[in-house]
């Protein structure tokens, strides 16, 4: 794959970049507790779970809806590997410490956290991949309920902690430089999630536009012309399968060090609809729309729309209808209305670079 | 060893009976518009919610009863309306994501209604009193839910085999444009498809909360997932299959709950295993093996795709 | 192009904004970490009750020689372990100088990294499990611990109910359920009875096998530590399935919805709490007259003016929220924390003071009964254990 560095890629990249250097200054000067640190990190892992499914959904036309459970093992795989020795007897307290007694550094645990979900998602593949899209989708979902339940049985407790919560492993605040007094020298916890979910990203780009990415294209328009071709069904898909849920199990990881803490029962069929509608308000087919819909996502429902939820008054005037749960009710239409009349999402199948393009046909704009 | 069994197997039955009835309306549906309508679980709940809402205004219970039925039908009537119609043209994806989207926003909307507390479900006279049968005390509703399903899903089947609904329905399902050109109006199958399926999830909804009392907005989700599992198990499509998986799968999750004991009377393990909890993680393996061996379920027609 | 530099202009705006939100004069936050839905949306709606009637009752507090207002900053955890995170997030960058809650050890727990990263502290009022606070130095709680409460209940199943076989059930990870099975267990087993301990996922309405299973063991009690959602549904159950062993719980259960659902059946449905009612008349009138001002929160107390423990657990952490926020002579969070260790009064609970941890020195609970006739919770014993 050469690219040409013509003018639109430069500005991407600038863009970036920018967005970057943005990021790490706002760091440094802002309160730490500040919703627009939070909507990042949160934002950063879901960018990178939502690009790994729209690689599979979007860009393979495999509709998988096992995300959460690929989600899981890579929050549990890097969780229980990351426990401190000298916490395990407190977070294992009903398993005696537990069985594993030593600790990985925290980008091997990730990366672990990716190939264990890989290996599930490789042998999950073997028989349900051949399934065609309504009974795929519902096998993988029950697959994820699956793996939900195993992880919360009481007798692989000494390695899962049983359904109790797995905590005190490194979080995204860790990653903080300090000095000797504890006080934080150069603030790096927003930051290093980002370039770790834009270094996935990247990798999932390279796949995509690569052959193996044409070919996977080639599938997603039509499977019996694809093969036809020449393309190797099997293998493509699972091979998308296997990529797809390693950067879900990254995702997990990162979800696991966002929330501090991490429990089985919350990784639900609720999440993989969540993602799934993130992927859909970007674009199917769009690495970009996913990324930007998780930010737009997460800083919606967790910061912009939280006023809904509270009594507000304005001159004396109690605004009607405000109370717990109106956030979630306004945000489920906006999300309708996207559905019904935004079909293509934010980008529709376009990327960043395109947007500086001069549009050659009279294919819609990007909404 | 029978009367170990038995009670689990009576629960079965009756959990199997009120999924079968949430399953039809799936099953229906995706036979028509080829659609999983992820929302049906949650109109399910909603016509709980609903009820509870007419009981406390003080209508008298059957009208009650009667008017939560129709109020479903018309849920289920207005949802195909407003989000599924629209995207009749667009790819298969949209539309599903459109039932996520409305499943969403129907708990949403009662999380904020009912401000997030449960609500309890009305009694109703006779069916919620006890009675007892060989080894196993129980509601009388757990009686009346097999039998009330089998006679509902026979009268659909007359339905679909001897009407020209009926006939049109089938028609639809098996050729979406050819049966349009044919002068059917698919509008209209569709509309009584959704209503026969909402109307049929608010029979279960009753009959379902008369057991377990309790309503909030996730109350729809597993038995919605359930059924669902239910239908893809018995062939989706299918009505008698769906009828059939509900059945099965409502009673191999309850024989799951009580695997430790049985196998302790059994004396193949000599100490609780704690396998209880598997008995959703079952259902679920059950499809995926049935879905391994034989892709289109217990009943599914196999249909061959036309390049 | 366009689009998206509007977009960015937006979202800079917005931060702006949120970052440099100006604080009226005079007004000390207090975070009300609670759960308003979920499971546990009955227990925490009542707990917050009690936060709100003592702000109702005093709603300035004298700080460093000032009198500052008080104003209860609220979010909702969802009862759910995914969500707590977002609403002490929530908290945390509203300012609060300390937190209230959580109903619910898991979200507790969940929560506490996120106020312990912004220095500041927490009152837990009913969240029993001692991971809440164990290993940190910014979690407090007024109220006695599981592995006290499950040697409660244990002597009180094994010595007064004279049960040797018990059912255990509790839902799968929910913290304060398997916290409390554990415990329950140990300290049963220690006496030589046997448990039996099962557990049940997440949403599970249909309650009639694990009833079924605990008559096959003939189990002669059954112990579910669990939500008031699910508690409410086994004694219903339990009633149409004709059970002949009492139902024993744990603080969760002291709710009038699980003895609303025990009224007109012969489920016997006995509990340990924090509180009985009538141990304080002058709070009980005040309280009650309160709850009968206002429907709405009439409804938030599961319909009538029966006084929850937990209500009385969320007034007494508000009291020592306020005794922190003299002591420490500021609305500095860390100056707050700091303060705690110290702080003691004297709560309509009983006394209230921390030890090393960070734990209430408490050495009693009550027992209560579900008067099957009335509907009303019955004092049964004090228990104390050494």
């Amino acid at each position: 794959m050469k690219k040409k560095l013509d003018l639109p890629h430069i500005l991407t990249v600038i863009i970036i970049i920018a967005i970057y250097a943005a990021v790490f200054i706002a760091e440094q000067h802002m309160p730490p507790t500040s919703m627009l640190f939070t909507v990042l990190k949160k934002g950063a892992t879901y960018a990178l779970v939502a690009v790994s499914m729209n690689l599979l959904n979007g860009f393979t036309g495999i509709f998988s809806l096992g995300q959460a459970g690929f989600m899981l093992i890579g929050a549990y795989i890097f969780s229980i590997f990351t426990i401190p020795v000298e916490h395990r007897g407190i977070v294992y307290q009903y398993y005696d410490g537990g069985v594993i007694q030593f600790t990985l550094p925290v980008l091997i645990a990730m990366i672990l956290a990716g190939l264990v979900a890989a290996l599930f998602a490789f042998l999950i593949g073997l028989p349900v991949l051949r399934l065609k899209s309504d009974y795929l989708a519902i096998a993988t979902l029950g697959f994820a309920e699956i793996v939900r339940t195993i992880f919360q049985w009481d007798k692989l407790g000494p390695v899962t902690n049983g359904s109790n919560m797995l905590r005190l492993f490194p979080t995204f605040n860790d990653f903080n430089i300090k000095n000797a007094d504890g006080t934080v020298a150069v603030y790096l916890s927003t930051i290093i999630p980002m370039l770790i979910a834009g270094v996935c990203i990247a990798i999932i780009l390279l796949l995509i536009n690569s052959t193996y990415g044409r070919a996977l294209r080639a599938i997603k328009d039509d499977e019996i012309a694809a093969e036809a071709m020449g393309i190797h069904l099997a293998s493509h898909k699972q091979m998308a399968f296997c990529v797809s849920s390693f950067f879900a199990g990254v995702g997990g990881a990162m979800l696991a060090m966002y929330q501090t803490t991490v429990q089985a029962k919350s990784f639900t069929t609720a999440m993989t609809y969540e993602i799934l509608l993130i992927v859909v308000i970007g674009g199917l087919g769009s690495v970009t729309g996913s990324i930007l819909s998780s930010f737009l996502f997460v800083a919606a429902s967790e910061w912009w729309l939280r006023f809904l939820d509270q009594k507000q008054v304005i001159n004396g005037f109690e605004v009607p209808l405000l109370r717990n749960g109106f956030r979630l009710v306004v945000f489920s239409f906006i999300i309708m209305i996207v559905v019904l009349f935004f079909r293509q999402g934010i980008m529709g199948t376009k990327e960043l670079p395109d947007l500086f393009r001069k549009k050659k046909t009279a294919e819609g704009g990007a909404k | 060893m029978w009367n170990t069994v038995f009670p689990y197997l009576l629960s079965g039955i009756s959990v199997g009976g009120q999924y079968a009835l949430i399953a039809i309306g799936y099953t229906m549906v995706y036979g028509i518009l080829r659609l999983i309508n992820f929302a049906h679980g949650d109109v399910f709940m909603v016509a709980g919610i609903v009820m509870v809402y007419m009981a406390a205004s003080g209508l008298p219970l059957w009208l009650c009863i009667v008017l939560d039925l129709v109020a479903t039908a018309i849920i289920g009537f207005a949802i195909e309306r407003i989000a599924y119609k629209p995207l009749r043209t667009a790819p298969r994806m949209s539309i599903m994501i459109s039932a996520i989207g409305v499943s969403y926003t129907l708990q949403n909307l009662v999380l904020y209604i009912t401000g997030g507390l449960n609500q309890i479900y009305p009694k109703i006279p006779w069916i919620s009193d006890s009675i007892t049968i060989g080894s196993a005390t129980t509601k009388v509703v757990t009686v009346v839910t097999p039998i009330l399903t089998i006679l509902l899903v026979f009268a659909l089947v007359m339905l679909i085999n001897h009407t020209k609904v009926g006939m049109a329905m089938r028609a639809v399902s098996k050729d979406f444009e050819t049966s349009q050109l044919m002068g059917i109006n698919i509008n209209s199958v569709i509309s009584t498809t959704f209503v026969i399926g909402s109307f049929l999830a608010g029979v279960g909804s009753t009959l379902y909360f008369t057991n377990y009392t309790t309503v909030i907005q996730t109350s729809g989700a597993m038995p919605g997932l359930k059924a669902f599992v239910a239908a893809v198990f018995g062939g989706i499509g299918s009505v008698p299959g769906a009828v059939v998986g509900a059945f099965i799968i409502g009673i191999a999750e309850n024989l799951i709950k009580g695997l430790d004991i049985i196998l302790f009377k059994m004396g193949l393990i000599s100490k609780p295993m704690g396998l209880a909890i598997f008995s959703d993680a079952f259902t679920f393996a059950l499809l995926i093996i049935i879905l391994a061996v034989k892709p289109t379920g217990l009943f599914g027609e196999k249909s061959i795709d036309k390049v | 192009m366009k689009k998206l530099f509007a977009l960015l202009a937006v979202v800079l705006c917005i931060s702006m904004l949120a970052s440099t939100a100006v604080l009226a004069d005079n007004v000390v936050k207090i975070g009300v970490f609670e759960p308003a839905s979920g499971d546990s949306g009955a227990g925490g709606k009542q707990e917050m009750l009690g936060m709100q009637y003592a702000n109702y009752e005093t709603p300035t507090v004298e700080i460093g020689g000032e009198t500052y207002t008080v104003e209860l900053v609220y979010a909702d955890n969802g009862s759910s372990t995914d969500k707590a995170p977002s609403a002490a997030q929530q908290l945390v960058s509203s300012g609060v100088s300390v937190v209230l809650g959580s109903y619910g050890s898991g979200v507790s727990i969940a929560g506490s990294q996120y106020f312990a990263d912004a220095n500041i502290p927490a009152i837990g009022a009913s969240c029993t499990n001692p991971q809440v606070t164990a290993g940190n130095d910014h979690y407090f709680r007024i109220c006695f611990l599981d592995p006290f409460q499950g040697t409660v209940l244990a002597n009180y199943a094994y010595k007064e109910l004279g049960a040797r076989t018990a059912y255990s059930l509790a839902e799968l990870g929910n913290d304060y359920d398997q916290g409390l099975a554990t415990y329950f267990k140990q300290a049963f087993e220690a006496l030589g009875g046997t448990v039996i301990a099962d557990s049940f996922p997440t949403g599970t309405s249909d309650f009639t096998s694990y009833l079924t299973n605990a008559q096959m063991y003939s189990a002669e009690v059954f112990f579910c530590p669990v939500s008031i959602a699910y508690s409410t549904q086994i004694v219903q159950q339990a009633s149409s399935q004709g059970v002949t062993f009492p139902i024993l719980g744990g603080d969760t259960l002291d709710s009038n919805v699980v003895a609303n659902a025990a009224k007109g059946t012969d489920v016997n449905v006995t509990i340990t709490t924090f509180y009985q009612e009538g141990a304080n008349p002058d709070f009980d009138n005040g309280f009650k007259a309160w709850l009968n001002s206002n429907n709405e929160y009439l409804t938030n107390n599961g319909g009538n003016d029966m006084i929850a423990a937990v209500s009385v657990m969320g007034y007494d952490t508000y009291y020592t929220a306020l005794e922190a926020l003299k002591a420490a002579g500021t609305t500095d969070s860390a100056a707050v924390k700091a303060a705690l260790p110290g702080v003691t009064l004297t709560g309509v609970s009983g006394s209230i003071a921390f030890d090393e941890i960070g734990d209430a020195i408490r050495t009693s609970a009550f027992v209560k009964k579900v008067d099957n006739a009335s509907g009303d919770w019955n004092f049964v014993t004090e228990q104390t254990v050494d």
